[in-house]
């Protein structure tokens, strides 16, 4: 009927069945930090503690990328102080911490998620909304 | 048949087939790879291969600018000899370390990615659709949607943006001149000319403290300047006359001082109270809607804590990804509107519930197209693909962007028209995966034409679902 394209190596002809979005959840202020509330949709694909134990971690670094502490403070006071070129030549620490979240995923892609015919895409690429969890359809029912 | 400036719905069926994840068309490689800043939905100017963002009206920011260098070069050609042979020679140095100050944070404010939202990409606008209860037909805007939530034990809403099909995260808004959805939004600064936000706040409190700091200076100088020439003998007036710039320069310190100094203590209390001017204006937190003493259910009840958190929190990264690469099924729609051949569509006729308006539309547009009016000046910008399909009416932004019919560019293909350098964005066309849902009512033929781009068939990457 209608010829597929491959998505990604290890996507060869899937196609996208359903996506979850899974809400930034507000309940402690505007830190981000995403529900975790497992989807009904994906009860079929992975067990709810793997799911569950991803979401955390994630929780648990975005967090730590955001976390008001003495590093955080250290990093403004000096860069107030160089009236913010410093950031011209060093990252600040939110972005290292979201390189090791960005790792993470594809971890978590790559030994989890993949082989469950789930993606999970990073939340930096829909703005730190929501976390995009892409359903791919079941390769025995594909044509 | 072509309703203007109406709100729609997204029809998710419609939409699930899309893939936003990375598709690669391997025949479309010979498509130069865009950047995300060039298909930027809102409405601001990229400078430097998008290092630089600006909004489309820089307001007053060369007058601000402008009155800024004019004054510190009068006073350190004017006032600085006579005071290092008077005084001090740390009297220039002072104030050039203060002005070098109050231009950075200036330029960092004006430059900077205020904190801008990147709009709801057509799958999660769909999703949040879904979510809505909506009842009743489309044929007016349906009434402001709200969703409330706990934050700390208080009851804040949310707003919905139908501008950037999302409900806006707390403490976020819409500035109508950036069109863009601001976090943290204070306030759209003109003197500055841009939004002051969640990434730039604390640049724009070090502008405005600095430049209070260096408008006193100046004052002081050139107040003791006059004083001590009329010291010398000479009355108030023959100290004047020798030095005209000084009383320039006491005119403009002297009305800026009461702005800037004002302004000052203003920022600092909402920065020790963990308000936004938004909300100070608004009166969101005000004791009158609730019990306690402090309702901001985002204070941490500690000035100290509350000053630290927002000018030397983490610096948050700008999430808009302005130099990004496009993935190329993103760029794919803009490829087939550049190309003259019109394949027939009928892959996403079969497999998308296309409604049968939309066929009619379909089959209007290979009657009627135009292949060489892609980019009329006055054209809607509309969103491509599956959006199209589910209906031939697009959808109305947001009222505050005068009813939605802003003239904005159909979608463009590699634009040869356009300069490569501070494009005006809203004359960008908006590919689908960057603004989804963000749909202005186009009269018949620029909608069929549009379409009729969407429907080249499956090199545009469309999935059905079997």
């Amino acid at each position: 009927m209608v010829e597929t394209h491959s998505l990604q190596d290890m996507r060869q002809q899937a196609a996208v069945a359903a996506k979850v979005f899974l809400q930034r959840d507000y309940s402690n202020g505007t830190v981000c930090q995403f529900q975790s509330k497992f989807p009904s949709e994906l009860e079929t694909r992975i067990d709810k503690q793997q799911f569950e134990e991803t979401m955390q971690t994630l929780n648990n670094l975005y967090a730590e990328a955001e976390k008001l502490g003495s590093q955080s403070y250290i990093e403004g006071c000096l860069a107030c102080l160089t009236a913010y070129t410093v950031f011209l030549c060093m990252e600040t620490h939110y972005e290292k911490v979201l390189k090791k979240i960005a790792k993470y995923i594809q971890e978590q892609n790559d030994k989890i998620y993949a082989p469950r015919g789930l993606l999970l895409t990073d939340p930096i690429e829909r703005g730190l909304r929501v976390i995009e969890v892409t359903i791919f359809e079941d390769r025995s029912l594909t044509r | 048949m072509m309703k203007n400036c109406e709100y729609q719905q997204i029809d998710p069926r419609a939409l699930s087939v899309l893939p936003q994840s990375a598709q690669n068309n391997t025949e479309k490689t010979v498509q130069r790879s865009r950047r995300k800043w060039e298909v930027f939905p809102g409405k601001n100017r990229f400078f430097c291969d998008g290092r630089i963002i600006l909004p489309s009206q820089s307001g007053v920011l060369p007058l601000t600018l402008g009155l800024i260098v004019v004054t510190c070069g009068l006073f350190f050609a004017f006032d600085c000899p006579f005071l290092v042979k008077h005084l001090t020679v740390f009297i220039p140095v002072i104030g050039g370390a203060l002005f070098v100050f109050v231009v950075f944070s200036l330029l960092r404010t004006s430059f900077t990615d205020p904190g801008i939202l990147p709009r709801a990409t057509p799958d999660e606008a769909a999703d949040i659709e879904k979510q809505i209860d909506t009842s009743g037909s489309s044929t007016y805007r349906p009434p402001p949607r709200t969703k409330e939530i706990l934050i700390n034990q208080q009851v804040v809403k949310l707003k919905y943006c139908f501008t950037c099909k999302m409900f806006r995260p707390p403490r976020t808004s819409h500035c109508s001149l950036c069109d863009n959805c601001v976090e943290r939004f204070d306030h759209h600064c003109p003197w500055v000319g841009n939004c002051v936000g969640k990434r730039n706040y604390r640049f724009f409190y070090s502008f405005i403290i600095s430049l209070s700091f260096l408008t006193s200076f100046i004052f002081g100088c050139v107040i003791t300047h006059i004083t001590l020439r009329s010291q010398d003998g000479k009355s108030l007036v023959q100290s004047i006359q020798e030095s005209p710039a000084s009383v320039v320069e006491l005119v403009i310190c002297f009305f800026s001082i009461w702005s800037i100094l004002g302004l000052s203590g203003f920022h600092t209390y909402l920065i020790a109270s963990n308000l936004t001017t938004n909300e100070d204006i608004k009166g969101s937190w005000s004791s009158k809607r609730c019990a306690e003493e402090s309702g901001n259910p985002y204070s941490y009840n500690s000035i100290i804590t509350n000053c630290c958190a927002t000018l030397c929190g983490p610096m948050p990264p700008s999430l808009i990804d302005r130099r990004g690469f496009l993935s190329l099924d993103e760029a794919i729609p803009a490829v087939s509107a550049s190309e003259i051949e019109l394949p027939p569509f009928t892959v996403k006729s079969d497999a998308h519930m296309c409604t049968q308006s939309t066929k009619d539309v379909l089959e209007r547009m290979f009657h009627s197209y135009d292949v060489h009016g892609l980019c009329p000046p006055a054209t809607p910008k509309t969103t491509p693909l599956d959006l199209e399909v589910s209906g031939p009416a697009a959808a109305s932004s947001e009222p505050s962007l005068s009813a939605g019919c802003l003239p904005q560019d159909a979608r463009q293909p590699v634009a040869p028209p356009c300069p490569p350098f501070s494009r005006s964005n809203k004359r960008r066309d908006s590919l689908h995966s960057i603004n989804p849902a963000f749909r202005l009512a186009s009269p018949s033929p620029s909608l069929s034409r549009t379409t009729f781009i969407l429907g080249d068939a499956p090199d545009n990457g469309f999935i059905p679902l079997p």
